[in-house]
């Protein structure tokens, strides 16, 4: 089980692979549209990483509520 | 040389490409002049699929730069090849015609875009369905449809220059790249736009596309000899050798063009395009259509067969294709034109094919040269007509036409003229 700074972590590494944002710019407090400038395709690739990654299911339906890389942690965090 | 004052003038402003001789349109135009060859063995790590099947054809016109090491990294991972190809080519093209930034000297309801391609991602398709087989779905990219889809390359390009007076990908095979050329040129004279960014890309060396070709008994199979496989108009030619890239032109409203003072490198005059009905890949064997191609981009043009000092081939080395095509030119223009087959050097293309051969043929009016076709040591006795070989010709021109013909029976020919 990864804390939240692992998480943190390992979801920025995940971001710069698909997106090529700097992993000292994605802080939890970041919004992925409108902060970092990600698209829905680029989510749905985030997303799939994130599950392999840390072995939680995020569906769709979740996905939409994860605004901000915080909210993606926590999430990630309860369910792994 | 008569002109048809009435129609609006075409000029071309900018070049860019990447081929099996260079990154860019100077490396290409250098290699071709040099006699260089674009094309090697392919039996290696990188195509390991050749060995695999032990397919005959072990040689292939690979790009000389590849894309991925031009493009940023990130936009390089979510772009077919043939998209990273358009983009690389477009973006030498954008810069050589001094268009500045998005909308700084075009406006962009008045810029469209038409990048043919012959055969799209085929690539991606093949990657992904692999994945979805071993990894089910969740291991399919979000981006295989617009990965794969053959206007990628235009809706890419027109997306990073800001083009919304619409993006056209003409697709017809081999013809693809010189047949867009060809609706922007009709774009351009109806007025719609003022800026067409404009050519074909293609990357599409993989084993399914290979297998195709040699089933249909096209490819060349010297394997032995690659640099001297791809031999055009040769009594010892044995077909094509598959190559990638892509080629780039900008073209403009001449009036549009002055009054920005961009630099113009010639004119794009006219445009013919037809099609055989006859066969869906042989060519029919009197070069009728391909004739009434060349005679069409004459009319558009309002020149005479007179006028036409050079032809650029499209032949491939295949044995029916190339002496079919100099029956077409002899019944179109006569027996004056000197001729050239650039695949010779840069295998074929495909859909980047007679995009990137617009360019040399632009590059022989502007130079007065005309680069030899390589491997040309015995002529076909077929071939009634002066073909450069050995070493390029200097010749002044101030008209020249390239041909380009594709599976399906689709021919185009553009005609270029002297500034």
């Amino acid at each position: 089980m990864a804390d939240n700074a692992e998480i943190l972590s390992g979801l920025a590494e995940i971001v710069e692979e698909v997106a090529g944002i700097d992993t000292a710019d994605v802080t939890a407090d970041k919004n992925f549209v409108d902060d970092l400038d990600i698209d829905s395709l680029s989510m749905v690739e985030i997303a799939v990483q994130a599950e392999d990654k840390f072995g939680v299911k995020i569906p769709d339906d979740q996905l939409a509520e994860l605004k901000t890389v915080g909210d993606a942690v926590d999430y990630i965090a309860k369910n792994q | 040389m008569s002109t048809a004052s009435s129609v609006p003038e075409v000029v071309v402003t900018g070049l860019g490409a990447t081929t099996p001789l260079g990154g860019d349109v100077a490396s290409t135009w250098e290699g071709m002049l040099a006699g260089r060859s674009g094309i090697r063995r392919i039996d290696d790590d990188e195509h390991e699929w050749v060995t695999r099947h032990n397919l005959p054809v072990k040689i292939a016109a690979p790009m000389a730069v590849s894309p991925t090491d031009v493009l940023p990294r990130v936009q390089a991972r979510r772009l077919d090849r043939c998209e990273q190809v358009a983009l690389v080519a477009a973006k030498e093209a954008w810069e050589q015609a001094g268009l500045g930034e998005k909308g700084e000297q075009v406006d962009p309801v008045r810029l469209a875009v038409v990048i043919g391609t012959g055969i799209g991602g085929a690539v991606t398709l093949l990657d992904q369905d692999d994945l979805l087989e071993t990894g089910g779905l969740r291991k399919v990219s979000p981006l295989t449809v617009p990965m794969l889809m053959p206007n990628g390359p235009a809706a890419w390009v027109g997306i990073e220059y800001g083009a919304q007076g619409g993006v056209h990908a003409p697709v017809s095979a081999c013809a693809s790249g010189a047949e867009a050329l060809a609706w922007a040129l009709r774009l351009l004279r109806g007025g719609d736009v003022d800026v067409v960014i404009a050519g074909g890309a293609e990357a599409c060396i993989t084993g399914i596309t290979v297998a195709g070709f040699v089933q249909a008994r096209t490819l060349s199979q010297r394997n032995d000899e690659p640099e001297r496989a791809s031999r055009p108009f040769d009594v010892d030619r044995d077909g094509f050798v598959l190559g990638e890239g892509a080629g780039i032109m900008v073209l403009e409203r001449a009036e549009f063009a002055a009054a920005r003072g961009a630099t113009v490198h010639g004119r794009l005059a006219g445009a013919g395009i037809t099609s055989d009905a006859y066969h869906i890949t042989g060519p029919e064997p009197e070069g009728l259509g391909q004739s009434r191609a060349i005679t069409a981009a004459l009319r558009s043009a309002g020149l005479e067969p007179s006028d036409i000092g050079h032809v650029n081939c499209h032949a491939t080395s295949t044995v029916a294709g190339d002496v079919g095509e100099t029956r077409a030119v002899r019944k179109a223009l006569g027996d004056h034109p000197v001729l050239t087959a650039p695949k010779g050097a840069l295998g074929h293309m495909v859909g980047a094919a007679g995009a990137v051969e617009s360019i040399l043929t632009l590059l022989s009016i502007k130079e007065g040269i005309i680069p030899a076709t390589l491997n040309l040591e015995k002529l076909d006795p077929g071939v009634e007509l002066d073909v450069v070989a050995g070493e390029p010709r200097k010749v002044d021109l101030q008209a020249a036409v390239c041909d380009s013909f594709g599976f399906g029976g689709h021919n185009t020919a553009v005609a270029f003229t002297k500034v």
